[in-house]
């Protein structure tokens, strides 16, 4: 294990000397889609809650698509399938992008993380109490202010713990970023486990470095929601 | 349109093989996870400590990480053993040869076993402590205070998070695929790269595990009604 780690720190932490590699990729996977996919889920969590079923139903959809079907698949969709079709081939700018292994990987998490959080979101928009919006409304707010000022911060606030945990789960999911040539922990692991046939030391190097990682997000989780749920606490 | 190219037999097969692995590694997973819930809530420490242990681990790493670890290390020890064995005695031949499938359902029911520790805790810590005192002045052995009484209340509680996990476990299977067993994804896979249309076959398998999701969720409904007999609900 020692001559696992002399060999290969450098590449399990930030770089194999040409690229971006290791922990900081898969940080770098796990900032990007996390923060993509909540930009998506806050505007589509308020429309699932629309009355409209013109609104909410092709939410629903999409979440119900991506909740419905294994990452891997999403993932093999994005990086083999579409790239496969003629239209995206022959139009310069797709082609440019699809033939990235990350793009591709980072769209998928992306839409993945986003259907997920949509519907943690919408679930906790729907739990708003009667008397904040009401309150609101007194103090003369138009709709859009009532989202902005009331409705949306006191959600995010009480989807905290939820969120939290699919952040977690988002982490164990950019493992599968390897299989699209992604130089993440696992490829650089899987790599040293083609060098040495040892596979008990290169796996579980990976697993002790995503291990760490858990931990802190979860110390950090812990102190953002003393920090912002303050105000239930007993 | 829905023109399956002569792979139709070679996609339903795997559909059969993901469903008979994400059954059989539930299952496997359920009976850890009842033996590492009744472990966390035992008096001895040390049981207490190594569930706790097991479960903070597992649940820590990454599945992917932890199959692809389980499933090459595996075979090495299964092999350490069989030497050992052999070194003992000459005569017979010690073998334990390991498929993708049996190691497949070993990794998963191992993984998810610990979040099924987690939810059945949360289950026996729900059933009123009287029930089980009265079952015990009846008394009932152990054995049968879990069959007649904890098992039946604790299920309604547990339930939510059996299909959770049962969904995230028939989703799981499809990583399966890359340490080798030939299941929907792969056939799906092979299918679209022999016909170039790898897009519409991937869709395939992505429609089957739809299909696979949405029937779970009714059986799950349908149990959970079962389940919550003789329960009375709040009136809103």
């Amino acid at each position: 294990m020692i001559g696992i780690i002399q060999t290969y720190w450098q590449a399990l932490l930030y770089s194999d000397g040409y690229r971006m590699t290791g922990l900081a990729m898969t940080l770098w996977l796990l900032v990007i889609s996390c923060g993509i996919g909540f930009c998506l889920a806050v505007p589509l969590a308020v429309l699932r809650n629309a009355r409209s079923p013109l609104l909410w139903f092709p939410v629903w959809l999409y979440t119900f698509l991506f909740r419905g079907t294994p990452l891997y698949v999403q993932l093999l969709l994005i990086y083999t399938g579409i790239y496969g079709l003629d239209f995206i081939h022959n139009t310069a700018p797709f082609n440019e992008f699809f033939r990235q292994g990350l793009n591709c990987t980072i769209l998928s998490f992306a839409l993945n993380t986003g259907a997920y959080t949509t519907e943690i979101f919408a679930g906790s928009i729907k739990e708003t109490s009667h008397g904040e919006v009401d309150a609101g409304l007194a103090m003369g707010m138009s709709r859009f202010t009532l989202y902005r000022r009331i409705i949306i911060p006191s959600a995010l606030r009480r989807a905290l713990p939820v969120y939290s945990n699919e952040v977690i789960l988002m982490l164990h999911a950019t493992t599968l970023a390897f299989t699209a040539t992604v130089p993440d922990i696992l490829k650089v692991a899987n790599d040293a486990y083609s060098a040495t046939y040892d596979p008990f030391d290169c796996f579980g190097v990976a697993a002790l470095i995503y291990l760490c990682v858990s931990f802190g997000l979860i110390f950090l989780f812990r102190r953002a929601e003393r920090h912002f749920l303050a105000y239930l606490s007993p | 349109m829905f023109d399956l190219a002569g792979y139709g037999q070679q996609i339903f097969s795997g559909t059969m093989t993901t469903i008979e692995l994400s059954v059989l590694s539930l299952i496997l997973s359920f009976i850890i996870g009842l033996l590492g819930a009744s472990a966390k809530l035992a008096k001895s420490r040390v049981l207490r400590g190594m569930s706790t242990v097991y479960t903070t681990l597992i649940r820590g790493v990454p599945d992917l990480v932890l199959m692809l670890l389980i499933f090459y290390s595996l075979q090495i020890w299964l092999n350490d053993f069989s030497d050992y064995l052999d070194s003992l005695q000459n005569s017979i031949d010690f073998e334990f040869p390991l498929d993708p499938f049996t190691s497949g359902v070993i990794t998963l029911g191992f993984i998810y076993g610990a979040y099924f520790t987690e939810t059945f805790r949360g289950a026996f810590l729900a059933v009123p402590k009287g029930q089980l005192e009265a079952a015990r002045a009846f008394g009932m052995r152990p054995m049968l205070v879990f069959r007649r009484i904890l098992f039946p209340q604790m299920m309604r509680y547990a339930l939510p998070g059996i299909g959770n996990n049962w969904q995230v476990i028939l989703k799981a299977t499809a990583l399966v695929s890359l340490i080798g067993l030939s299941d929907v994804v792969k056939a799906a896979q092979a299918a679209g790269e022999a016909t170039f249309r790898t897009f519409f076959f991937i869709s395939v398998a992505g429609l089957v595990y739809l299909v696979l999701t949405v029937i779970s969720n009714g059986v799950l409904m349908f149990l959970q009604r079962k389940y919550a007999v003789g329960v009375r609900k709040a009136a809103l």
